[in-house]
């Protein structure tokens, strides 16, 4: 067999190389706000565990950069995050003197390096295997599987982030319930009404090019000038119309940035509704027409069918823009994944700053492969020419 | 029947239909012809209330069409685009069984009429039923385009250069069935085309339309002997007219008994085909079979000769 390099891999490979020997692996702290000291992966892990992941990354490093087979390479990557998730735990475990509960450790440079290697390679014999939608949920949920069992074994338990969770269990499960409402919520408040929006605008050409420009130009204005915006329009509302108060509609909190995400989530439903809908063809419109379809008939018969994968492309943008913008609600009392982000700016506890933005990457990452998903096979269905 | 009367359609300034009237007898075939921009789909879309008239009516057996709403009239009346406009999310079956849906016929009427109409188009139905429009080939998925045009069994078929994205031999097929069809149907059929071999072939009746006015409707002979204006003559076109006259004609018309050695030609085909084919073979004449293959005796090149020449 000829060795053959494989182009990506080198690159991929030196990350790996410089990750695993030159970067330190893990961070240990005296308590969680002090500056760290950096721990190389032979000191982070106990006797022998290192020196086998060195061995491991030597060997990688070579397969990374040989033209494997891209099954092959797949498993690699995966068996390596997973080794990874587990030593990091191990390391933690490793690190804390005994019976100390103000120590931290948690993973440094080498260890995201590291991981972010193994990621690429995944990620590339992913997109190299070309997968089904389906399969790429099921291997998101065997991911999703695979963390929370690690969560549930404990191994992870001596980790920083997870000492941060573990005084703000209760706390952290009902912030998770208010942002996943918060952009769920506005994402449906805005299908409802971009949809028919964008319906309109397709049908009244008047209105198309008014609308979509004002929409625009709310999308340009910085997410914390609307929350600050808003609360103006919504505090007199609050004092004036009866019954908006008991709702719980106020100048600050959940209802302005309830509002503003429901804003911003307007522009991409109301034009992917307008593109999708334009990009019906015009034979199938005017056949439509021709054989005694009502306008309505027309519509949800022909027309919105066919612009469907246009749609939910659309709404895709809108659930990943909004799982990540509902982090700034916290700014204004709104609550979400950001409380745990701002109160770490605040105290400079990093720990807690990835307290809010691990899980809020997370649900983006996963919203956006099962939309994708979701998108790909409604634009699959045999019937249309991809 | 269909009577067009003193129809206009006006978009702002411009008269795109200039008061038109017309007959269009039941149980025959009228194709309108004209330049693009001479107005003529847009009168052939005013019969369904496509498009709405600016002034004058039309009557369809003797009922302004205005008299139910547009929707209900144009599901009374088949028609048929070219590029077909097939709805690329339903299957084949699904697309013929559109208008029988719309008039809600039981589940049982419709999959008879679906399976009746592919085995008229020779299309197997548990083949081509289940499949999508675009994993069919033009010719088929025109003729799909037809017979969901058909498929609630409409008096009146209005076809909009249904055959213009075809190949010359797909198209040449896809005329010979609509004639079978309309036989078959007893169906009243107005198409729109530009292509004045395809309206001679057709045509129990030629509408030429020019500038939004008629400006010649009779039957295709009375119209090569004696057009109407210099713009009708120059759309037959001056050396095409002894093989136009031969176009109306089938092989059937000109046969005569006898016999005749070599390569029979059908008799649907037109009496152009028999000429072309006796001038390129270097024969005197053909031996001409029906569609089961039966001999109906001979065509001449003398016979055919004599037919091309100005009628008397």
């Amino acid at each position: 067999m000829r060795f053959r390099i494989d182009k990506l891999g080198v690159v991929i490979a030196a990350l790996l190389a410089y990750g695993a020997f030159l970067a330190p692996f893990a961070n240990f702290r005296a308590n969680r706000i002090v500056p760290g000291e950096a721990r190389s992966i032979i000191e982070a892990l106990p006797a022998g565990l290192g020196a086998a992941f060195l061995a491991f990354a030597v060997v990688a490093v070579v397969l990374i950069v040989a033209k494997t087979p891209t099954l092959f390479r797949l498993v690699l990557g995966l068996v390596a995050l997973l080794a990874l998730a587990i030593l990091i735990g191990l390391a933690a475990g490793h690190l804390t003197p005994p019976e100390n509960t103000y120590a931290r450790v948690s993973p440094a440079s080498g260890f995201w390096l590291t991981s972010f290697a193994f990621a690429l390679v995944t990620t590339d014999a992913l997109a190299r295997l070309k997968l089904s939608p389906l399969a790429r949920v099921a291997l998101l949920a065997a991911v999703a599987a695979a963390a929370a069992a690690l969560l549930m074994s404990g191994v992870w338990d001596g980790l920083s982030i997870l000492k941060e969770y573990g005084s703000r269990a209760e706390t952290f499960w009902l912030e998770a319930s208010r942002h996943v409402v918060l952009a769920l919520g506005s994402l449906a408040a805005a299908v409802l009404v971009g949809l028919p929006l964008g319906i309109l605008c397709h049908r009244v050409e008047a209105l198309r090019a008014g609308v979509l420009n004002v929409l625009n130009i709310i999308q340009t204005i910085p997410s914390i000038a609307l929350f600050g915006l808003l609360i103006a329009p919504l505090g007199w509302i609050a004092l004036n119309v009866p019954g908006a108060a008991a709702i719980g509609i106020r100048g600050i909190g959940a209802a302005p940035a309830f509002v503003a995400l429901f804003l911003y989530s307007l522009l991409p439903v109301v034009a992917n509704t307008v593109v999708g809908l334009a990009g019906v063809p015009r034979d199938a419109n005017d056949a439509a027409r021709g054989i005694g379809m009502t306008d309505r008939q027309r519509l949800f018969g022909v027309e919105l069918p066919l612009a469907f994968p246009v749609i939910l492309t659309g709404i895709r943008i809108v659930l990943v823009q909004n799982i990540g913008l509902a982090t700034i609600a916290a700014l204004i009392g709104g609550g979400g994944f950001g409380v745990f982000v701002f109160q770490g700016i605040g105290q400079t506890a990093m720990d807690l700053v990835l307290l809010g933005a691990v899980p809020t990457v997370a649900l983006a990452f996963a919203a956006a492969i099962v939309l994708d998903a979701a998108t790909e096979l409604s634009s699959n269905k045999p019937g249309r020419a991809a | 029947m269909i009577e067009i009367d003193t129809i206009t359609k006006r978009y702002g300034e411009t008269t795109v239909v200039d008061t038109v009237s017309m007959t269009i007898a039941p149980r025959t075939i009228t194709v309108i012809v004209g330049t693009s921009g001479s107005g003529k789909t847009t009168l052939m879309r005013m019969i369904n209330r496509l498009v709405e008239p600016t002034s004058g009516k039309i009557l369809i057996d003797g009922e302004p069409n205005s008299a139910i709403p547009g929707y209900e009239l144009r599901r009374r009346i088949g028609y048929a685009i070219q590029g077909h406009g097939l709805f690329p999310h339903r299957t084949v079956a699904e697309n013929i069984a559109t208008v029988p849906t719309l008039l809600g016929w039981d589940k049982s009427r419709i999959d008879a009429k679906v399976k009746e109409l592919l085995t008229l188009f020779q299309l197997d139905p548990a083949a081509f039923g289940p499949r999508y429009p675009h994993e069919l080939s033009g010719g088929q998925q025109q003729r799909v385009g037809v017979a969901r045009a058909l498929a609630a069994e409409p008096n009146i078929l209005l076809m909009d250069e249904p055959f213009g994205a075809l190949d010359p031999v797909i198209r040449a097929k896809a005329q010979e069935d609509l004639l079978a069809i309309q036989k078959h149907f007893g169906t009243t059929i107005v198409l729109v085309t530009h292509d004045m071999e395809e309206a001679f072939h057709l045509a129990d009746k030629i509408a030429v339309m020019d500038k939004g006015k008629i400006v010649q409707y009779a039957a295709p002979q009375d119209m090569l002997v004696n057009p109407a204006t210099d713009f009708v003559e120059t759309l037959i076109g001056a050396g095409e007219r002894p093989f136009r006259l031969l176009s109306i004609g089938t092989v059937a018309d000109a046969a005569e008994a006898g016999e005749a050695d070599g390569e029979p030609i059908a008799a649907a085909l037109s009496q152009r085909d028999a000429l072309s084919a006796l001038l390129w073979s270097g024969r005197q004449a053909l031996p001409v079979v029906g569609a089961d293959g039966a001999p109906l005796g001979r065509v001449t090149l003398a016979s055919l000769t004599r037919r091309a020449a100005r009628p008397q």
